[in-house]
């Protein structure tokens, strides 16, 4: 299952169920820990949910930015991986991503981010089985427009209430 | 520890400013649960003695918000809200689904008990590093969305001022009350989220008698560990499974319900049941799910069962209003009921209710019931300020204003359908408690029993929540597994899978929890509390078994149109089954637990205190 791949995000399909953060805490956590989910679907106001997750960005800034060489790439999956023995919790990989992706984990304050599952992804199997379809899977190398959907969730939220509410979603964030 | 549970709740006492973390024993937390079960056992403890005397709106009556074993666990995550309600002088427990309920368990808290009132207004904020009271004087007069953007502003503001390195805050979750709890309109809902509330019982009044604008919990904890965390992840999968095959309900939620439940069931509410059918095709489900619904799949946190549907007006007068749905409920309640017959105008209406913090069933129960006056002539525009014809969406979103304000009539209807009707029959010194749909001061949810094709003669009537259509009753037995369960548990009934609940609740919290346990222990152990503290009552008003645990007049009233027209509620079915169901609950032919039953429960102390009625 080790090939390119990359997790296509479609916010207004998103229900705000958050089942992708349990599928994903089940997964590299053991147990139900939406704080801890490499995935997390933000609600700044009911009806505007923002899956937030890494994008992978082509050029990876969290990489470059990261002064313990903790942070490498998955050359297969073209993910983002986290050495946690390396890494120091210094945060610099949050102030380098576009969209301020990466977090510390509550547990350990080390740096968190989304690891493709090693080319399976567990939080898009469920969203796939509920036909919500708002996060899916696509095979595709490397691009320039990756890196666009590495933004602020609020700043995707703005957008997304205006899509959905009209000129009164200018106002509700 | 038990397990399913975070093991502490957080005690706060807005009198003396003081904040505590309380732990309840593992003997309790086995013999309620959580929810409902738990929210009666504390209120008996606390208030038990002197139930009579407390006033629901005094600041000696608690407010409480709990989870249950199974929430954020078990799919559709709730939270439960009690204290002596305002409307029965009971207790009911009112559930909302929200993520407040999860960000409180990953917080480490199974609830909150508040009690006492603070001298301004204040919200309590919940975090990971314990429990706070903070200033909310910013928030008090805000309605729905204002509140909505302002907690969520300031709190993540502030959490990221606390920890400004961890990365982005997720905004939090919470409880909240609009104008109409804050000024202690009796039936006002404790809301969540956009409309979403747990409605009925009044708590909203409680929080705002209290001065508690809100309670805000952000937990960046796991959830609490269980029994057997490998069957439940497997049951978790199994009952998702279950909910998702569902696609019709997923797909319409209740939203189809409005034209269904009358058209075809003859028990929808028309002006104030007046009538219970209607064949409006113009507000069939259709209209609402093409023109208005923004998002056809909605949920909260850990629910795949996605029956709300976010709405929103973009054209006309009303553009920019933004509601959940109308779900069925609130599609009657403040459509059909107040004679409104299209989706719009009722989009209006539901979104200007749950803005004000109206319980969307309660305060437009008491509107409708305004509005039958102004009909018959017995209230009329100088009462209002203005006419109150059935279908007219402006005055009726003025009089949610009124009554949300307390100005003029609006102050008297503030008190309730039950109390208004009382207070206006004095006024006027013409009777006006037939047209009003009650039971017990609960106003009646969105379901008839006349037609005989949907709410059974006794579920409102014999049931300790009176007008809750949400926990009805029946046999005793089978009446005790769906929302007695759900609501202690706390989860949602839409996600309520029976057989594997059952094994559910076992592997979370490690008890030999059976649904026949469950039907002849536990349930009838919170009902029969419930019922205690009811026939208890006081200190406005005291039920009279013989006479108050009834239908209210209009539901013997013969239905004058439709497929159903003539028919009405049996009155010597509603006494033979009343009494089947005392007895199966081990209570007199009265209503009231007999020593015997409160001794097999565990509830002999409750019993010292019922000699003073029996």
């Amino acid at each position: 299952m080790s090939r390119p791949i990359w997790i296509v995000r479609d916010y207004l399909r998103c229900t705000g169920c958050r089942r992708c953060e349990i599928a994903c805490s089940l997964s590299h956590e053991g147990w139900i820990w939406p704080e801890a989910s490499r995935i997390r679907v933000f609600m700044p106001f009911p009806g505007v949910e923002i899956p937030h997750f890494c994008a992978q960005c082509d050029d990876y800034p969290c990489v470059k930015s990261c002064p313990v060489e903790a942070i490498s790439i998955d050359e297969k999956t073209t993910a983002v991986l986290v050495d946690r023995d390396r890494c120091t919790g210094c945060g610099l990989c949050i102030r380098a991503c576009p969209g301020s992706i990466p977090f510390l984990h509550p547990k350990d304050g080390k740096t968190t981010i989304c690891d493709l599952c090693n080319g399976d992804p567990q939080c898009v199997k469920v969203c796939t089985e509920a036909r919500y379809n708002a996060i899916y899977v696509v095979e595709e190398g490397k691009n320039v427009h990756r890196k666009l959907f590495s933004r602020h969730p609020i700043e995707v939220a703005k957008d997304v209430a205006v899509n959905l509410f009209g000129e009164k979603g200018e106002e509700v964030i | 520890m038990p397990r399913g549970y975070a093991g502490k709740l957080l005690d706060v006492d807005l009198s003396k400013g003081v904040v505590k973390d309380i732990a309840v024993s593992d003997l309790v937390l086995e013999t309620y649960f959580g929810g409902r079960g738990l929210a009666a056992k504390i209120l008996w403890d606390r208030l038990g003695k002197k139930w009579a005397e407390v006033d629901p709106l005094g600041p000696e009556n608690l407010f409480i918000a709990l989870t249950g074993p199974l929430t954020g666990i078990y799919p559709g995550a709730r939270i439960c809200c009690s204290g002596k309600s305002p409307l029965s002088n009971g207790i009911v427990g009112a559930t909302a689904s929200t993520e407040f309920a999860s960000e409180l368990k990953t917080a480490g808290y199974d609830g909150v008990i508040v009690s006492g009132r603070a001298s301004g207004p204040v919200y309590i904020l919940i975090t990971d590093e314990g429990g706070e009271i903070r200033a909310a004087d910013r928030l008090w007069g805000k309605t729905g969305v204002e509140t909505i953007k302002s907690i969520n502003r300031e709190v993540t503001e502030e959490l990221k001022k606390r920890k400004p390195n961890i990365g982005i805050w997720r905004e939090p979750a919470f409880i909240y009350i609009g104008p109409a709890g804050e000024n202690l309109v009796r039936n006002a809902a404790v809301m969540t989220k956009l409309c979403h509330a747990a409605g009925y019982g009044g708590y909203g009044a409680v929080m705002g008698s209290k001065n508690l604008k809100a309670i805000v919990a952000k937990g960046r904890g796991p959830m609490p560990t269980v029994a057997a965390p490998e069957t439940v992840k497997i049951l978790w999968r199994e009952v998702h499974n279950f909910l998702i095959s569902r696609d019709r309900f997923r797909r319409w939620g209740t939203g189809y319900g409005g034209y269904s439940v009358g058209f075809e069931t003859s028990s929808e509410p028309v002006r104030n049941w007046q009538d219970e059918w209607h064949d409006e095709r113009g507000f069939g489900g259709p209209r609402f799910d093409y023109r208005f619904w923004v998002k056809r799949y909605w949920a909260d946190f850990n629910c795949t069962t996605s029956c709300m549907k976010v709405s929103c007006i973009k054209t006309g007068q009303w553009k920019g209003d933004i509601t959940d749905m109308p779900d069925y409920e609130l599609q009657a309640y403040c459509g059909t009921n107040l004679g409104i017959f299209d989706a719009e105008s009722n989009i209006h209406v539901s979104t200007v209710i749950d803005d004000l913090g109206h319980s969307g069933i309660n305060g437009p129960n008491v509107m409708a019931f305004a509005a039958e006056l102004y009909q018959r002539g017995i209230l009329n525009r100088e009462d209002f300020g203005f006419e109150l014809n059935w279908g007219d969406a402006e005055a009726f979103t003025k009089l949610a204003w009124l009554i949300a304000k307390r100005e003029k009539i609006g102050d008297i209807l503030a008190e309730g359908t039950y109390r208004a009707a009382k207070r206006i029959s004095e006024m006027k010194g013409i009777d006006v408690t037939p047209y009003a749909v009650h039971c017990k001061g609960i106003e009646i949810g969105a379901h008839g029993t006349r037609s005989g094709k949907d709410m059974n003669p006794i579920g409102y009537a014999a049931s300790p929540q009176g007008g809750d259509h949400t926990s009805t009753v029946k046999d005793g037995y089978d009446d005790m597994r769906w929302s007695v369960f759900g609501d202690s548990a706390v989860i949602c009934s839409f996600c309520f899978y029976d057989t594997l609940i059952w094994d559910f609740a076992r592997a979370v919290t490690g008890w030999n929890i059976t649904k026949h346990r469950w039907c002849t222990e536990y349930g009838p152990r919170i009902l029969t509390l419930q019922q205690s503290v009811l026939l208890l009552g006081g200190p406005d008003i005291f039920w009279d078994p013989e006479k108050d645990f009834d239908n209210p007049p209009r539901f013997y009233e013969p239905l004058p149109s439709g497929p159903d027209k003539d028919k009405t509620t049996d009155r010597k079915v509603v006494e033979e089954m009343r009494l089947n169901y005392y007895k199966a609950m081990g209570w007199d032919e009265k209503g009231i637990p007999t020593k015997e039953t409160l001794e097999r429960l565990g509830l002999s102390e409750v019993d010292e205190q019922l000699k003073r009625i029996r």
